[in-house]
């Protein structure tokens, strides 16, 4: 029996949407107002899902307690209130929600988490939204 | 193949606890929720059913029969109900929302012919949600 459990956490962060290899002309038309280089804010959502089965003992596929703290630790503390731009992550990088959805999916994918990863999902705003899975994720 | 999804919701009081855990070891591992005079939520359950469209109706499933189906088989039982105390898949089985989708799923998995039941999504609030495919 496999159950996916799915967590929602909010974070809030800015960026701006440019890229220096195209000019200014090529920014504006390929970035609108996303390319202001002042950078803008977003209240992102990012939805965790993790599987697997339910341990009888608890009724439950995982630790809440234990999903949030490494959600906390690895990507709230991260990209909470930052630049997006300014991090590590990012320097080459366009900080896209795309690009930040397969960032996060890259890092939860790589630590401890109390349940099987399946796949993470982040709204910019509440008409956008972003999922990754890996690169090879498995029929749903 | 058509996915159809129709919502409810209902509302119903429950805690948790593991009866052949101490009180202590109870508390570390559920926390607020092991309080034995149980607490609610409003869950929101969406039920997403699969099928081809039917040549004469158009349907992949008669609505208004999902409906029924879903208040006689679920909200009948559940809704403003106390889990632990009056559902009988939980005299034994912690009513944790893993456990409630996996009930919801077996209730009614039998019941929507022609249309096969392809997901059961159950909200326990806006930030905490259980997917079961039957899997």
């Amino acid at each position: 029996m496999k159950v996916y459990l799915t967590r929602r956490y909010l974070f809030a962060a800015s960026h701006r949407l440019h890229n220096p290899a195209l000019g200014e002309a090529a920014n504006r038309e390929t970035y609108g107002k996303c390319d202001n280089p002042h950078g803008h804010g977003h209240n992102y959502f990012l939805e965790v899902t993790v599987s697997g089965p339910i341990a009888p003992a608890t009724g439950m596929v995982c630790d809440l307690g234990a999903l949030d703290a490494a959600v906390a630790r690895e990507i709230l503390d991260r990209f909470d209130h930052q630049n997006l731009n300014q991090l590590q992550d990012f320097v080459t990088i366009i900080p896209t929600t795309e690009n930040l959805a397969i960032r996060v999916q890259q890092i939860l994918s790589q630590v401890d988490l109390p349940a099987h990863l399946e796949s993470i999902r982040i709204e910019e705003t509440a008409n956008n939204s972003f999922e990754y899975a890996g690169a090879h994720p498995p029929p749903r | 193949m058509i996915y159809l999804t129709r919502k409810v919701e209902f509302s119903a009081a429950h805690y948790y606890h593991n009866p052949d855990w101490s009180p202590q070891e109870n508390q570390r591992v559920f926390g607020k929720c092991s309080n034995l005079n149980g607490h609610g939520h409003n869950y929101t359950l969406e039920v997403t059913v699969a099928g081809e469209v039917d040549a004469v109706t158009g349907f992949v499933i008669d609505l208004k029969q999902l409906k029924d189906i879903l208040s006689r088989e679920v909200l009948d039982d559940f809704d403003h109900r106390h889990l632990n105390k009056e559902v009988p898949e939980f005299a034994f089985r912690i009513p944790t929302t893993e456990n409630i989708a996996v009930a919801i799923w077996e209730r009614l998995q039998s019941h929507l012919h022609p249309a096969k039941l392809h997901r059961v999504r159950l909200y326990e609030q806006p930030d905490l949600f259980v997917d079961y495919y039957g899997e």
